[in-house]
């Protein structure tokens, strides 16, 4: 989908957020963006995104740049608009393209009903909890129907509980659509349960430290299975060796 | 009880204040060109109160008319500044030179530039009010949420539509509560415009009956004056205290 080459980012303040990052992102992958805060890794996600160009290096799509509403992004915050109903919400990526309301009623429903919330379609933020707001940003970015989704630490405002549903539900989504997905995190287990593909990332200047393929099983044991544990305690060892103490 | 309590004091104070007044102004025999108690203030509304409400109706369009100036300028202002920096640094530094000079020195020379009597307290007025709408509209347009911005930038949004779709509607309830603070002060400037007019011989204001009764010695009819201006500011602040929650409660929820 995407090679990186040599990416840099230095900030006009004059901080080296990232330095010579190169990887490719394939078509289909669960990738997650793991590190600590300050790695770079929502620059990254950012750069990825076009939202900021890097200083130096190369972002290069493989089947040409993308055009509005191909790249979906989750932002930490659920960022919906509290004047707009659930629905409405959703509807933005389509209204900004020119769409009207009438012709992607089915659109936006299938959206709302992918992520359980086919009854909260009226609505209003103000009337939802933290993850049903969050299950709204991810409808709305899927909406569009991205070929990439960028999500930067989405479920790190959330309760334990909740985080496990969405998460359950993000995996299974990814399993039935085959999106490419980049996921930043700085949470070990997330990064272990969600992706297909870790990237480690160690901070100032932020740098692709390890690089580490996840083989565990889907299923209801993938918390606990011993490959899980297995995967945890590697990435913990990586952790310990690339992080300055 | 607690919070009964809490709601009537504001009441039970001001009883108590004027129950005291009004003792000591009889038991004192203060003389009512020095200070009316509160009887006779009620008394001199009484005997005057169409002239008096005439006069708060003619004050209160000129601060009204000012207000609905002030929300369309400020506005406009605030749009123009937040379109481009060049026009910000123009705008802004004039804006506040505006605010700052106390409209008691330029209402005379508005008064003589402005032919129709009218015009020219709706244009003092406005002067006053104008500021709280542009500063606190500029604030809002400006602290629309990045992430959102972000959102209509990956989307390809238009200016025009990241405008009238995202910051337009974040910066609503940074205008409300301008528009909450100009109401008062369009307020005051029509009074202050209508003291500078009154002797100009065209002011009908309750200003102008302030002034009128001040000269004639007529201190309870110019208190009764106050007390209806008094109210009048009140009446403005809560009444658009409450459309502004009206109108985010509607919209929000």
């Amino acid at each position: 989908m995407m090679d990186l080459t040599g990416v840099s980012k230095t900030f006009p303040n004059g901080t080296l957020a990232l330095e010579n990052v190169s990887t490719t992102i394939a078509r289909g992958e669960f990738v997650a963006l793991l590190g600590p805060s300050g790695c770079g890794k929502s620059t990254l996600l950012r750069l990825m995104a076009g939202l900021e160009a890097p200083s130096s290096g190369t972002l290069a799509w493989q089947d040409g740049p993308p055009r509005p509403g191909e790249i979906g992004f989750v932002f930490q915050d659920a960022t919906l608009m509290p004047w707009a109903s659930a629905a409405e919400n959703v509807f933005l990526p389509l209204k900004l393209r020119g769409k009207s309301k009438a012709e992607t009623k089915a659109e936006v429903t299938a959206a709302l009903a992918q992520v359980g919330l086919a009854d909260f379609a009226a609505a209003k933020p103000a009337a939802l909890s933290g993850g049903m707001k969050m299950r709204v940003s991810i409808a709305r970015a899927l909406v569009s129907q991205p070929k990439l989704l960028l999500m930067d630490e989405p479920f790190a405002a959330l309760d334990e509980f909740t985080r496990h549903r969405l998460q359950e539900d993000l995996r299974g989504l990814w399993r039935r659509s085959g999106k490419t997905i980049v996921f930043v995190t700085h949470s070990i287990y997330e990064a272990a349960y969600l992706a297909t593909r870790i990237l480690m990332m160690s901070p100032r200047p932020g740098r692709i430290a390890a690089d580490i393929t996840n083989n565990v099983a889907d299923g209801p044991e993938r918390r606990s299975a011993a490959d899980y544990v297995a995967l945890v305690k590697q990435i913990t060892d990586v952790l310990r060796a690339v992080m300055p103490a | 009880m607690s919070k009964t309590l809490e709601r009537a004091a504001p009441f039970l104070f001001g009883i108590i204040g004027l129950g005291l007044w009004q003792g000591a102004v009889w038991g004192l025999a203060v003389p009512q060109y020095v200070l009316p108690g509160p009887v006779a203030i009620l008394r001199a509304y009484a005997g005057d109160y169409g002239t008096l409400n005439t006069a708060l109706l003619s004050t209160l369009t000129v601060a009204f008319t000012a207000l609905l100036v002030s929300a369309a300028l400020g506005v406009l202002l605030a749009l123009a500044m937040a379109a481009s920096t060049l026009l910000r640094a123009a705008i802004q530094p004039w804006a506040v030179i505006l605010q700052v000079t106390p409209v008691v020195a330029i209402a005379p020379l508005i008064i003589i530039w402005v032919n129709q009597p009218f015009m020219a307290l709706v244009v003092c007025a406005t002067v006053v009010a104008f500021f709280p709408v542009l500063s606190n509209t500029a604030a809002g347009l400006a602290a629309t949420p990045a992430d959102l911005l972000d959102l209509f930038r990956l989307n390809g949004a238009t200016r025009w539509q990241t405008l009238l779709l995202l910051r337009l509607p974040a910066a609503l309830p940074y205008f409300l509560a301008g528009l909450r603070i100009s109401g008062t002060l369009a307020l005051v400037g029509a009074v202050v415009a209508e003291f500078v007019a009154g002797s100009g011989g065209f002011a009908s204001g309750l200003a102008y009956r302030i002034l009128e009764a001040g000269y004639r010695l007529e201190i309870p009819r110019m208190f009764a004056a106050l007390t209806l201006l008094a109210f009048a500011g009140v009446a403005i602040y809560a009444a658009l205290g409450l459309f502004s929650h009206l109108m985010l409660r509607r919209r929000d929820s």
